[in-house]
């Protein structure tokens, strides 16, 4: 254990190390052979082999397209393919199980409110709040929105520890707010934004709320009635399902009043030469061949999730990232960005004014084994308001170890010490002016 | 998978820590900037080029890693004083081999990112670019 760590752990409160053999890919090497580390779970996650048997055993014994035929396949397919629904409509309390769209990720739920919703209810004047901290996929679909609808974009500043500024938010909160669209955590900060209170704040004034569940649904217990909350959007492999599959949920009476997004197959319910008519939900935006094994991978993944507990998921990585953050803040020269570990989720970035971010990922999986992200994590106006240009991230999930969190620290001492300042001097091979 | 003795080999820190030319530039006739979009890594370019085709003097500035910043201080020493079709003629290859140890695609665009700054700097006029 590192020397840094001076706070106490709670070994209750982490999972049992036994679960990492769920993961094959955890064996793997990385870097100089050294055993692999994945903190980079904000960005995507690993599967464990029930996820992995779910995904062959659909392509070796059941797969054909769905909705479609009547023979055998089809019908298995279709069956797995709805069963996978219900296990989404489950996992985040939806009233009906047409309220669960599957898409291909965050991103596309995202932009299929801004196409639909958006292009049918903004007027000119109108406003859309945002906050600073979103990542791309929830401000760019809003811009290419506003330029179309002539909507306004506003975004609620940030307070000096990385959370939302609520004072500032009721006051951007008018009467021309139409809908508010905000990230549960972000994944950059790792802030857990009070999404309730955002929602029944705007509701008050009149406004609809989205919420980019990308980072909260795999990480802590959602659910969308007790929110009350208008649409939501997650993605499958963040939550140790397949990439290429996502969710958006909306409430019934939005999703049936909005126009189809995509047009195609499966969206319809009666196509003449020059005209259509819509299918009910949820095929209605569904358009083409789903994601039909990503989703049955998906199905998988909330099973296992849930016969872990999502609860117990949340403690064991705050656990991690209290004992991260608490040697993180430690060392010299280090910047951790956002709040203090009771207001974060399962993450911590940083930044060091001297050190690049590519560094400190290189040399930490080349040397340490450990698999960071470095860069701006898809929120360039976040790290422009934050004032740099890139940090590290390290972001936890419930198969990492305190062990991984000490190869983490170990490994940042050793960035630090490698690329400190040592009067060096390039051989000079041309006369400087 | 290159060690971090390849990666970061004595001759590409020295150049981190005491590049050639990192500033700017009075006389410039060309310049360009730009940054790479996966880690917003930023190298501007600034060029005296004379009549005669020539690269009379070339001052860089920038932020970021230690590849894309002693690249850049590599490839400015390279090209102080040749011409503009020596230039020209400088490929990304030649680039990545100027640079020395192997990359991986990713780290490949830090190495070339003043590349291609350079490489759009003989074509950017400072009067025509600038204000």
């Amino acid at each position: 254990m590192t020397d840094l760590a001076t706070r106490s752990i709670d070994r209750t409160a982490l999972l049992p190390v036994a679960l990492r053999n769920d993961f094959p890919i955890l064996s793997e090497e990385v870097g100089d052979h050294q055993p692999l580390a994945f903190l980079d779970n904000a960005a995507s996650t690993q599967r464990p082999r029930q996820v992995i048997d779910a995904l062959s055993g659909v392509y070796e014994r059941t797969y054909a397209n769905v909705h479609r035929g009547i023979h055998t396949l089809s019908e298995l397919s279709t069956e797995q393919y709805e069963t996978a629904r219900h296990r989404v409509q489950r996992l985040i309390n939806a009233r009906q199980l047409h309220e669960v769209i599957f898409t291909s990720g965050t991103t596309a739920s995202i932009n299929t409110v801004a196409r639909s919703w958006g292009d049918a209810n903004l007027r000119a004047g109108d406003e859309v709040l945002l906050s600073v901290m979103e990542h791309h996929s929830n401000l760019v679909p809003w811009q290419q929105t506003a330029e179309r609808t002539g909507a306004v974009l506003r975004h609620i500043p940030l307070t000096d520890d990385g959370r939302l500024d609520m004072e500032a938010f009721e006051r951007l909160l008018t009467d021309r707010t139409k809908l508010v669209a905000v990230t549960a955590v972000s994944n950059t900060l790792g802030t857990i934004n009070p999404v309730a209170e955002i929602i029944a704040k705007a509701h008050a004034a009149g406004a609809l709320v989205l919420i980019d569940a990308a980072q909260s649904v795999p990480h802590l217990a959602v659910d969308v009635q007790a929110l009350d909350v208008d649409f939501l959007a997650f993605s499958g492999h963040k939550m140790l399902g397949p990439s290429g599959v996502g969710v958006l949920y909306g409430k019934e009476a939005l999703l049936d009043a909005m126009p189809p997004f995509l047009g195609g197959g499966s969206m319809i319910n009666e196509v003449k030469l020059s005209s259509f008519t819509p299918a009910a939900l949820p095929a209605k935006f569904e358009a083409g061949t789903p994601p039909i094994v990503p989703a049955i991978g998906m199905s998988a993944a909330i099973d296992y999730l849930q016969s872990v507990g999502l609860d117990a998921i949340h403690r064991h990585e705050s656990e991690l990232t209290r004992y991260a953050y608490d040697a993180l803040s430690q060392i010299e020269g280090l910047r951790i960005l956002g709040p203090a570990p009771e207001h974060r989720a399962g993450l911590v970035s940083f930044a060091f004014d001297r050190i690049h971010a590519h560094e400190f990922a290189q040399v930490l999986n080349d040397q340490f084994g450990v698999a960071v992200r470095a860069g701006h994590h898809c929120t360039q106006p976040l790290h422009a308001h934050l004032g740099i240009a890139a940090s590290t991230r390290a972001s936890f999930y419930l198969y990492n170890t305190l062990e991984e969190v000490d190869r983490l620290i170990e490994g940042v001492l050793a960035v630090q010490r490698m690329f400190a300042p040592q009067g060096r001097q390039r051989k000079r091979r041309k006369p400087d002016e | 998978m290159p060690s971090e003795e390849e990666l970061y080999q004595e001759h590409i820190l020295d150049h981190y820590e005491d590049p050639f030319h990192r500033g700017h530039l009075t006389s410039a006739t060309h310049a360009h900037e730009d940054k790479n979009p996966l880690c917003g890594d930023v190298v501007r370019i600034e060029l005296e080029l004379n009549d005669d085709g020539k690269i009379k003097n070339v001052y860089f500035d920038g932020q970021g890693c230690v590849i894309s910043q002693a690249s850049a201080s590599m490839l400015i020493e390279e090209m102080y004083g040749k011409t503009v079709d020596e230039l020209k003629s400088f490929s990304a290859e030649d680039m990545l081999a100027l640079y020395g140890p192997r990359l991986t695609p990713n780290r490949q665009k830090c190495c070339l990112l003043s590349w291609k700054v350079l490489q759009s700097a003989v074509h950017s006029p400072v009067n025509e670019t600038e204000d």
